[in-house]
């Protein structure tokens, strides 16, 4: 919980006496998922995917809009049934359970659900009061939780009158109102300059540090880089892999990469002439990819071979060179 | 309980709009008050109504259908435009739905804060009806904003089912203002008694919640006579719309919430 005193979240609010003794204890995994599924008719927009998430972990779902990623956290946040397959949520299956699930979970949508016309301050207290938390313990945590959303001097200011990313953190602080086991993050920063995404992540960090459990989804692979110690890759609603961001550099992608440009027509003209460098190559419409160890080295071997590209970078490999070896396509179209 | 929470929430949000629901509440009864009571009864020479005493003033007639008019002017406002924001320009209800409270807990709440909003401006409109001598009996003052209330429900809840469904707004709620809201008001023996008009319009009056509620308002205050099986008829409707359509509303609630 965030506030002055450190530490893992306290004990979940009572739930009612039905809720399994395992999803109390520390060991058990917090998500499980086997073989899971959801179908709108002919569409299966979550096809079958396995995974896992251990108490403390930071876990990231990365794919591109459309993979089935909301959908996925939607099962997980017991606000819809799936199709088929296994799923336990703090031990307990959000199809019998949900109202007890739920009241551990911390939520953060991808379109922000905060209520514009009451002050920053009442949104906490009355989406506390959801949790059946007492008025005067609302209040206690809604100071608490803006002082740690960075939101003190706003606390009486009306929602409509926030920045974007005020309205991000705000909506991280009420997610936290419950003092959640689980806080699901769905696309945090989407739509945020690149300062109030870094304040962004600087928060969910030190929720990090104090073993908040986290699974987030981006379509960012920095997002995605900073967050996440591991991750699963989804697209068109199946896993294509799992481990952790350098792990999955190591395996997918390579140390360094060399982008090149010749301009858009002679990309594939000059592709002929580069044969044999590097490990292996993309070629996209704008610009060509080469992998490989050294990119330095493997720039001087271009101009040796007398190539002049417009433009040319070398880069480390990034989860977005794993997303293309996978899929073949971009994260971000 | 949780539904308690949300209405807890509305009702916060309300006061934002607050001052309209006060003036509106006691300036719209007067307004029409003073209008038919003082001016267009003048005109009117024979009576049209009467309780067992003989004949009643106009205003008198007409008090009890404002009354229900009034409770239905509210849900004609809360279970629209706050349903359609709830689910999409605001997305509160998302909010709502991601914390234990279930989908039909959040119209539960819904439909109690409209209450205390619908019983506010009925009782204003009752008590004002009697200060204007609107009221044959003093004590039909007690029960007459049940009665009203009852046709706010009666209309309303059935239109928050509607509402709940739509996705898109093309104006809906403004075709509903004037397809629905406005004949009612003005067909359904709200302003002459339903028996004036052609016997082929009749089927508005026995469709419309308004006029049910109104009848059942007129027995109240003045002692309309109507038969004991037209009375239970006006009764059953009332409920027999209200459930329905609360049963419709939390379905499509769920439904929504849920997919």
């Amino acid at each position: 919980m965030p506030g002055p005193h450190p530490g893992p979240p306290a004990g979940p609010p009572a739930g009612p006496p039905a809720a399994p003794v395992a999803g109390r204890t520390a060991a058990g995994p917090v998500v499980a998922a086997r073989g899971l599924t959801k179908r709108y008719g002919d569409l299966a927009a979550v096809d079958g995917i396995d995974f896992e998430v251990a108490p403390g972990e930071s876990f990231g779902l990365l794919g591109p809009n459309g993979a089935g990623k909301s959908t996925t956290m939607r099962m997980v946040g017991a606000v819809s049934a799936r199709t088929a397959g296994d799923l336990t949520v703090l031990g307990m299956d959000p199809d019998r359970h949900g109202p007890t699930i739920r009241s551990q979970l911390g939520v953060v949508p991808q379109e922000d659900n905060l209520d514009t016309e009451l002050t920053a301050r009442d949104n906490l207290v009355v989406y506390g009061r959801y949790f059946g938390i007492p008025r005067a313990e609302c209040r206690r945590r809604a100071d608490e939780l803006l002082e740690f959303a960075q939101l003190a001097d706003r606390a009486r200011t009306k929602v409509d009158e926030l920045s974007g990313g005020m309205k991000r953190r705000l909506t991280i602080a009420r997610a936290l109102v419950n003092e959640p086991r689980l806080l699901m993050l769905d696309e945090p920063t989407t739509g945020l300059d690149p300062q109030a995404r870094h304040i962004l992540w600087d928060r969910l960090f030190r929720l990090k540090e104090r073993g908040t459990t986290l699974v987030v989804t981006t379509h960012f692979m920095d997002e995605a880089e900073q967050l996440c110690e591991r991750l699963v890759v989804v697209d068109h609603g199946r896993i294509m892999a799992e481990g952790s961001p350098a792990d999955l550099i190591r395996r997918y992608a390579s140390r360094e990469v060399v982008e090149l440009r010749f301009g858009a027509d002679r990309n594939e003209e000059a592709l002929a002439r580069l044969a044999g460098l590097g490990d292996r190559h993309e070629v996209l419409p704008d610009r060509v990819l080469l992998y490989t160890a050294d990119g330095e080295a493997l720039l001087e071997q271009v101009a040796a071979r007398a190539l002049r590209p417009t433009t040319s970078l070398v880069r480390r490999g990034s989860l977005e060179d794993v997303f293309l070896r996978l899929t073949g396509r971009s994260l971000i179209e | 309980m949780s539904a308690l929470y949300v209405a807890e929430h509305q009702l916060r949000g309300m006061r934002a709009y607050g001052w309209t629901v006060v003036v509106g509440g006691i300036g719209s009864p007067l307004l029409y008050l003073l209008g038919l009571g003082l001016g267009l009864a003048t005109f009117i020479d024979t009576p049209v109504a009467s309780g067992p005493h003989g004949p009643v003033d106009y205003v008198v007639f007409v008090a009890p259908a404002l009354v229900a008019t009034a409770a239905v002017t509210v849900a004609t406002e809360e279970f629209t435009y706050t349903i359609m924001a709830g689910f999409k320009w605001r997305r509160l209800f998302w909010g709502i739905n991601a914390t234990p409270v279930e989908p039909r807990q959040i119209a539960g709440g819904l439909v109690l804060a409209t209450l205390v909003r619908m019983v506010f401006t009925v009782a204003a409109y009752a008590v004002l009806a009697l200060a204007f001598g609107a009221l044959d009996r003093a004590w039909s003052v007690l029960v007459l904003p049940f009665v009203g209330v009852l046709g706010g429900l009666a209309f309303g809840l059935p239109l928050m089912a509607y509402s709940a469904s739509i996705t898109e707004d093309k104006g809906q709620f403004a075709a509903v203002q004037r397809f629905v809201f406005t004949p009612m008001f003005l067909f359904s023996g709200t302003f002459y008694p339903l028996s004036t008009l052609p016997v082929w319009l009749h089927w508005i009056g026995w469709v419309s919640p308004l006029w049910h509620a109104s009848q059942l308002g007129r027995w109240l205050s003045y002692g309309e006579s109507e038969p004991g099986w037209l009375l239970a008829t006006h009764l059953v409707v009332l409920v027999g719309l209200a459930a329905a359509g609360w049963v419709l509303a939390a379905r499509t609630f769920t439904r929504r919430l849920r997919a």
